[in-house]
């Protein structure tokens, strides 16, 4: 593990509560960690407490008591009405628990409630205070539930929440306590981007929020002035009134709640100014940047607004009040404008009496963080969920393998999978998650908006389904007035929307139109139409709002962005979640057939840029998934919000309908990747689903070629082609010639008249290209028309079609033509035509008698045996002095010969086996000089032999 | 060779009509083990010329002219203005005081001439009202000169001034005009049937002699030596002329006559398609003149006077481009679509193929005059040796119109397939790359 990371770990570990409870792991000792030895998976034995020393005996034992069958990822929250309650588990699917009680484990895990969070009024402060909680990180234990959890605690800000904060919690629930504790420094990682992706969202949500209660709030003073000024011009007898007393207060304690507000809205916005203490938790810098920026504006705009109001503006500022009243009524108006005018927020008339009962609705998690957010969130755990598969000996040896594959870029490319090419930081710095992805700047922010939510998803979606509730307001397909039509339902925030306060505004609006004159609001509302509305209007004596007109169009902008990712209306969860469901789906579909998602997945915590890399791919082409998700997509968020039984109602997902082998084996929670690689011939077609599933998981997967274009092949496909080459091999008497000439880089054409079987070879064959390319593009799996020479310089293995003349006849002369440059192995006379192999090397692969029955296992036996060779040939190729003369006065003839000697005599290598080794050395040292493929055709001028069977 | 594959020997039917000998895929003579395929063309590839050590243009029937660096197989410049098939290409080395900047001159069927730099394709000159289209163009280094041949015979300076223009006086359609600067103000016009020799002294052309030797049309004219130039003439006609005395050194007529003893001979000798024995190419290494003779090979001593070695059939199909490399080995290049390499290699009885495999070769003394030089020629040639295949290159699908020698660096070949060729020594190239290799390792201070 790199300096850096050692340090971050070490860092968070000083965050840590330790906690009394006597199921509470002890991570470690802080200041024995300072000097951890180089392996950290390999913790002091003191620090793994074993559940049942007399269980120890049986190595598997260990997690038989364990109720559920696999690892899983707890959400739960302390809900203030009925207490902890699990919400959501990853992955959704009931049979992930079994028969572990989730409430019972949620009400374990929140019980132990991390800090003393402070919240509500401070003494000696007139304002309450939001309070601004670390997340906080324990291992907890349950031993009769057989359960370890990582759990990560953090709050959520909620206006109607007790104290603003509803704490959360997220737990890596594990049979394994070892794994967990090995794992800590990654889950702790991984789960705090996943907290500072909900948070970031959240924050947010409250401070969009408290713009609306603001101007709720400030809708309601100038109402409540209003009328207190027309009862003082009725009468100075009636200011003393027990009903103008009320009127009075009721108005006080509004100004107190919008000071109130308007201080919580500055205590949200300088969040990111605050120091954090954890190291763990960074954020994009673009997206601090952003939300300092409109902060910074929201702050200006309700500090103006928040001066005290009097009478005596009146006057000259009423047409802030105006555009309030036009904006409640014209959303009617809209479509008469012609312009795309839009109104902004509308606020409602507030009771005086808070809404703080226990009847209301709180908000459901998706509501609090803001629908990108809350996606990409799940998305990040349900990778974390993905990538900890597996018992820790598997993760570890796959941490080793990969970063061992780093390593070996020079020589990866011969024999093994591609690795990803982003995980260019490697440099151990934590590369902060963003859930919208600002390392795209593919959206443009007009002029910096209020509250900037999440990308400008529309512009990636500009088909989304119509709102049919909408659609009678809405008669414009623009952009705009789709987004006008978002505005529409975004009358409230849902919590504040009692019905009462509802019927109340309704009142107050009536009321209120009826003082007025007729001409007046004919007056106004022509005014609006003609879109005036920035010039005073004289007349109206409402409270002034100075900024809410002349902002109008830096409101508009805001708003687009607001309704598109900010949306929190039931209704409208399929298009605010559309971008990211749409991920989901696309992630769902991939993870059946391509190992490219699922190799993504990090185990180093280097590699956290990965999944947003993954996020930012999937997000390119999201149009095309439109249609399935439509259709296909449960939506998540409405699913989510669940009270009691979570697993009951949790839709089973697509990606895990196929039962896996480790459900069919209750009792090892951790399935053993050797089961699976072990056998593929007998493999049933269910098995073939986890393959697909699980081929994340497995490590020796990568190391086939993918065939085809396009595609890269799974698993699956690769054993079957390692099954294609032991029957290749056990078949022909010449297979070792055939596979010495892929291997030395001379092009094989498998040429026969059928098809599937010339496919199926060539699939097989495919193995041994060295180099084969990311997708295969060295290969050719049939072929039709006759060969030229920059189809052998393109690719190593080729399929022909054997076809009658007399393009048959072309195509044989083409063959014979360029005979020199290939090996021909014709499927259908069984013979092969090839120069003539000497060595032995191959005679361990190739060999006709070979013991080895399965293909996967031949499979592994060939890529153990082409990994050696490899490193030969890197040996080989770095090696100066077999190269280079090491004195001027030395000779080609003296390099020649050390070289020579060198390969048969040090590496003990026959003629054959030693071109072999210079053609990969030269594959080595073409890929190191330049990257970008050069290409050229190297041959030798040898007679080939026509081998029988 | 593939009649295992192949089924039936009605497709090898055009491979083997003809004689030919095949080498087989065992050459170890054949350094050429690795080639690089070069493309950019749209249509046949018919000249190229080296600009510099590494450095080469090709140019064909596309108008395209492209400049490539042969040791990396990089496209360097492309230059583009000729709106129709190029006819002929030649570099022209501008001279300043210290350095020599080389361009290219290049003409076009739609009657163009155009001036080029190859370091930045711009088009410096050029010339498009012209008569007729050029068919051949000829630097006279030491003149500052540059003449263009076609119907019309065009003589400019350096900065694309015209000098001088002269219309052939006969009205033949010039297929194949070679110019060859002799002396410093010699000019020889090839025409059909006959030799146009032509003075030029302060820039004008006019005809010195006219060398009415030549039965057919003339098809290859090269300038051996300061001495010495040779003709060659579509019905297989081969002359060596004097050049300051316009006499005729040596007169061959290549027939490529099997046997003379055979009573077919006479019907051969008549069914013989003139294209079979047309001298297509001349080259020379000063001391040795190398004839492309249908699709034979033929090489004479100059300085003896003697024929050293010929190979009738040394190609499928007719020869197009030859090249000694060395006083020993041969280059050519076909209509067939391979390269050649051959070894003028002593025989190993030297007796038999001198009596028997015997060809159609005379030497006419055409002038009584010259009937003294021409008396050591004798028909059986003590010293004959034998043109031995050592490698041939395929890789072509077309006809290879004509390769440059880059020595060690490589052979580009180019061909009717639209492509070129870069073929390398895979040795070389190979430590080449490690020595790239190892510098790379260094730059970046270990892998």
């Amino acid at each position: 593990m790199t300096q850096s990371a050692n340090a971050v770990s070490h860092a968070s570990l000083t965050n840590n509560t330790m906690i009394g409870s006597p199921d509470v792991v002890a991570f470690t000792k802080e200041d024995e960690y300072g000097q951890t030895s180089p392996e950290p998976w390999d913790l002091p034995e003191e620090f793994s407490v074993p559940l049942h020393p007399l269980a120890d005996s049986n190595p598997w034992a260990k997690t038989s008591y364990a109720k559920f069958t696999k690892d899983f990822i707890l959400i739960s929250e302390f809900s203030e009405q009925v207490g902890p309650q699990p919400l959501l588990t990853i992955p959704d699917e009931p049979k992930i628990c079994g028969t572990f009680d989730l409430n019972y484990f949620s009400l374990r895990i929140m019980s132990v409630d991390y800090q003393a969070s402070f919240v509500g009024h401070p003494p000696g402060s007139g304002y309450p205070r939001l309070s601004f909680v670390e997340d906080s990180r324990v291992v907890l234990g349950d031993s009769k539930e057989g359960a370890f959890a990582y759990v990560h605690h953090f709050t959520l800000y909620d206006l109607e929440a007790r104290g603003f904060v509803r704490p959360f919690c997220m737990a890596y629930i594990a049979a394994d306590e070892k794994k967990i504790m090995l794992q800590f420094q990654e889950l702790s990682l991984r789960f705090s981007q996943a907290s500072e992706c909900l948070k970031a969202g959240n924050r947010r949500a409250f401070a969009k929020e408290l713009q609306r209660k603001l101007q709720d709030l400030e809708y309601t003073h100038s109402v409540l002035q209003r009328e207190e000024g027309l009862q003082r011009e009725a009468g100075p007898q009636c200011v003393y009134s027990a009903h103008a007393v009320e009127k009075a207060n009721e108005l006080a304690n509004v100004e107190k709640s919008i000071y109130e507000h308007r201080d919580l809205l500055k205590q949200i916005c300088s969040y990111h100014r605050r120091p954090r203490r954890d190291p763990q938790a960074v954020a994009c810098r673009r997206c601090m940047t952003e939300c300092l920026s409109e902060c910074e504006e929201l702050l200006d705009k309700y500090a103006k607004l928040a001066e005290p109001v009097s009478h005596s503006e009146k006057g000259g500022k009423g047409e802030g009040g105006e555009g309030w009243l036009d904006d409640s009524r014209g959303e009617e108006e809209e479509d008469e404008d012609g312009v795309k005018r839009r109104p902004s927020y509308t606020p409602q008339l507030i009771k005086a009496k808070s809404a703080k009962c226990f009847d209301k609705r709180l908000k459901i998690l998706p509501e609090l963080c803001e629908g990108t957010f809350y996606e990409a969130a799940v998305e990040l755990l349900k990778e974390t969920e993905r990538s900890f598969r597996g018992d820790l000996c598997y993760l570890h040896t796959r941490r080793l393998d990969k970063a061992l594959r780093k390593n070996l870029r020079v020589v990866n490319f011969l024999f093994e999978e591609e690795l990803d090419d982003n995980a260019e930081d490697e440099s151990g710095t934590l590369r902060p998650f963003c859930a919208v992805n600002h390392s795209v700047d593919n959206h443009v922010h007009l002029n910096s908006p209020h509250i900037v939510l999440g990308p400008d998803t529309t512009q990636l979606h500009p088909s989304k389904p119509q709102d049919p509730l909408n659609v009678a307001s809405e008669t414009s397909t623009t952009r705009q007035s789709e987004l006008g039509l978002g505005e529409s339902q975004l009358e409230s925030s849902p919590s504040d929307q009692t019905l009462e306060t509802q019927e109340s505004s309704e009142e107050t609006k009536g009321s209120f139109s009826s003082d007025k004159s007729g001409l007046e609001l004919a007056e106004k509302r022509e005014s609006m139409a003609s879109m005036i509305s920035e010039g005073p209007d004289p007349d109206s004596d409402l409270t002034p709002e100075p900024d809410q007109n002349t902002d109008a169009g830096r409101e508009s902008s805001s708003e687009d962005v607001e309704t598109t990712a900010g949306e929190e209306d039931d209704g409208d969860h399929e298009r605010d979640q559309t971008p990211v469901s749409l991920l989901e789906v696309a992630s769902e579909l991939d993870d059946c057939d391509s190992l490219n998602e699922s190799k993504l997945l990090p185990p180093i915590d280097a590699a956290c840029c990965m999944p947003q890399e993954h996020f930012l791919h999937e997000a390119s082409a999201p149009d095309t998934m439109s249609s399935v998700q439509q259709n296909s997509h449960p939506k998540p968020s409405q699913i989510l919000v669940v009270n009691q039984e979570p697993q009951a109602l949790l839709p089973v997902q697509g990606e895990y309908t196929v039962g896996s082998p480790c459900s069919e084996s209750p009792p090892t929670s951790l399935e053993l990747p050797v089961g699976l690689l072990g056998d593929v011939a007998s493999q049933t077609s269910v098995e073939e689903g986890s393959d697909c599933t699980l081929s994340a998981s497995t490590g020796s997967d990568r190391a086939a070629s993918p065939l085809g274009y396009g595609g890269t092949v799974t698993l699956r496909e690769r054993k079957k082609a390692g099954q294609g080459a032991l029957r290749f091999v056990r078949q022909y008497p010449f297979a070792m010639q055939a596979l010495w000439c892929l291997l030395r880089g001379r092009t094989l054409v498998v040429i026969g008249s059928d098809e599937g079987r010339v496919r199926r070879l060539v699939l097989a064959l495919a193995l041994f290209v060295p180099s084969p390319g990311k997708c295969g593009e060295r290969v050719q799996a049939w072929l039709s028309c006759p060969l030229t020479l920059t189809d052998l310089l393109r690719w190593k293995l080729i399929g022909l079609q054997r076809v009658g003349s007399p393009v048959g006849s072309s195509l044989l002369y083409s063959l014979s033509r360029y005979s020199r440059y290939i090996s021909i192995l014709d499927v259908d006379m069984k013979t092969l035509r090839c120069p003539p192999y000497s060595g032995r090397l191959l005679a361990n692969i190739a060999d006709h008698r070979t013991y080895i029955r399965r293909g996967s296992t031949f499979f592994l036996h060939i890529q153990s045996t082409l990994c050696r060779l490899a490193a030969r040939a890197f040996l080989f190729t770095f090696t100066h002095h077999l190269h280079l003369p090491v004195s001027p006065v030395e000779g080609q003839e003296v390099v020649e010969s050390r070289r020579r000697s060198f390969l048969q005599e040090q590496l003990g290598l026959d003629k054959g086996d030693s071109q072999v080794l210079l053609y990969l050395s030269q594959l080595i040292t073409q890929q190191y000089l330049w990257p970008a493929n050069r290409s050229s055709f190297s041959f030798d001028y040898t007679t080939s032999v026509l081998y029988k069977i | 060779m593939l009649r295992w594959i192949l089924g039936g020997r009605e497709a090898q039917g055009s491979l083997e009509k003809s004689p030919v000998l095949c080498i087989g895929e065992e050459q170890p003579k054949n350094c050429f083990t690795e080639l690089q395929v070069l493309k950019g063309h749209f249509d046949i590839v018919r000249f190229l010329v080296q600009i510099d050590d590494f450095r080469c243009a090709s140019a064909g029937d596309d108008g395209l002219v492209l400049i490539w660096n042969i040791e990396t197989g990089e496209r360097l410049q492309e230059l583009r203005g000729h709106s129709q098939q190029i006819t002929a290409i030649t570099t022209f080395v501008c001279r300043s005081d210290v350095t020599a900047h080389p361009s290219l001159i290049t003409a076009s069927s739609d009657r163009t001439l155009s001036l080029w730099d190859p370091d930045t394709a711009n088009r410096i000159q050029t010339i498009s009202d012209l008569q007729s289209s050029v068919k051949c163009l000829l630097v006279l280094e030491r003149l500052s000169l540059w003449v263009s041949g076609g119907e019309e015979l065009c003589v400019w300076n350096k900065d694309f001034q015209l000098r001088l223009t002269k219309p052939m006086c006969n009205n033949v359609l010039l297929q194949q005009t070679n110019l060859k600067c002799f002396d410093l103000n010699l000019l020889i016009v090839a025409v059909i049937h006959r030799l146009t020799l032509s003075t030029d002294s302060s820039v004008s052309v006019s005809e010195i002699h006219r060398l009415s030797e030549h039965q057919d049309q003339i098809r290859a004219l090269i300038s051996v030596n300061d001495g010495l130039f040779a003709s060659g003439s579509h019905a297989g006609e081969l002359i060596l002329w004097d050049s300051i005395s316009w006499t005729t050194q040596a007169t061959m007529h290549i027939l490529w006559e099997e046997s003379q003893a055979s009573t077919q001979t006479e019907i051969r000798l008549g069914a013989q398609k003139p294209s079979e024995m047309s001298i297509q190419h001349l080259s020379t290494n000063g001391k040795l003149l190398l004839a492309a003779v249908g699709s034979g090979l033929y090489v004479y001593n100059v300085v003896s006077r003697t024929v050293v070695a010929y190979r009738k059939a040394a190609h499928d199909s007719n020869v197009l481009h030859t090249t000694l490399l060395s006083d020993s080995e041969v280059m050519s290049c076909s209509e067939d679509g391979s390269v050649r390499m051959w070894e003028i290699q002593d025989l190993p009885l030297p007796a038999e193929p001198a009596s028997a495999g015997f060809f159609g070769m005379w030497t006419f003394g055409r002038s009584s005059k010259q009937s003294g030089p021409q008396s050591k020629k004798v028909v059986d040639i003590p010293n004959l040796r034998t043109l031995e295949l050592t490698g041939d290159l395929i890789g072509h699908s077309g006809a290879v119109q004509m390769f440059i020698s880059f020595k060690e660096k490589g052979l580009v070949t180019c061909s009717t397939d639209h492509l070129l060729i870069l073929w390398k020594n895979g040795d070389t190239q190979s430590r080449l790359r490690s020595l790239a290799l190892f510098h790379k390792l260094e730059e970046n201070g270990g892998l």
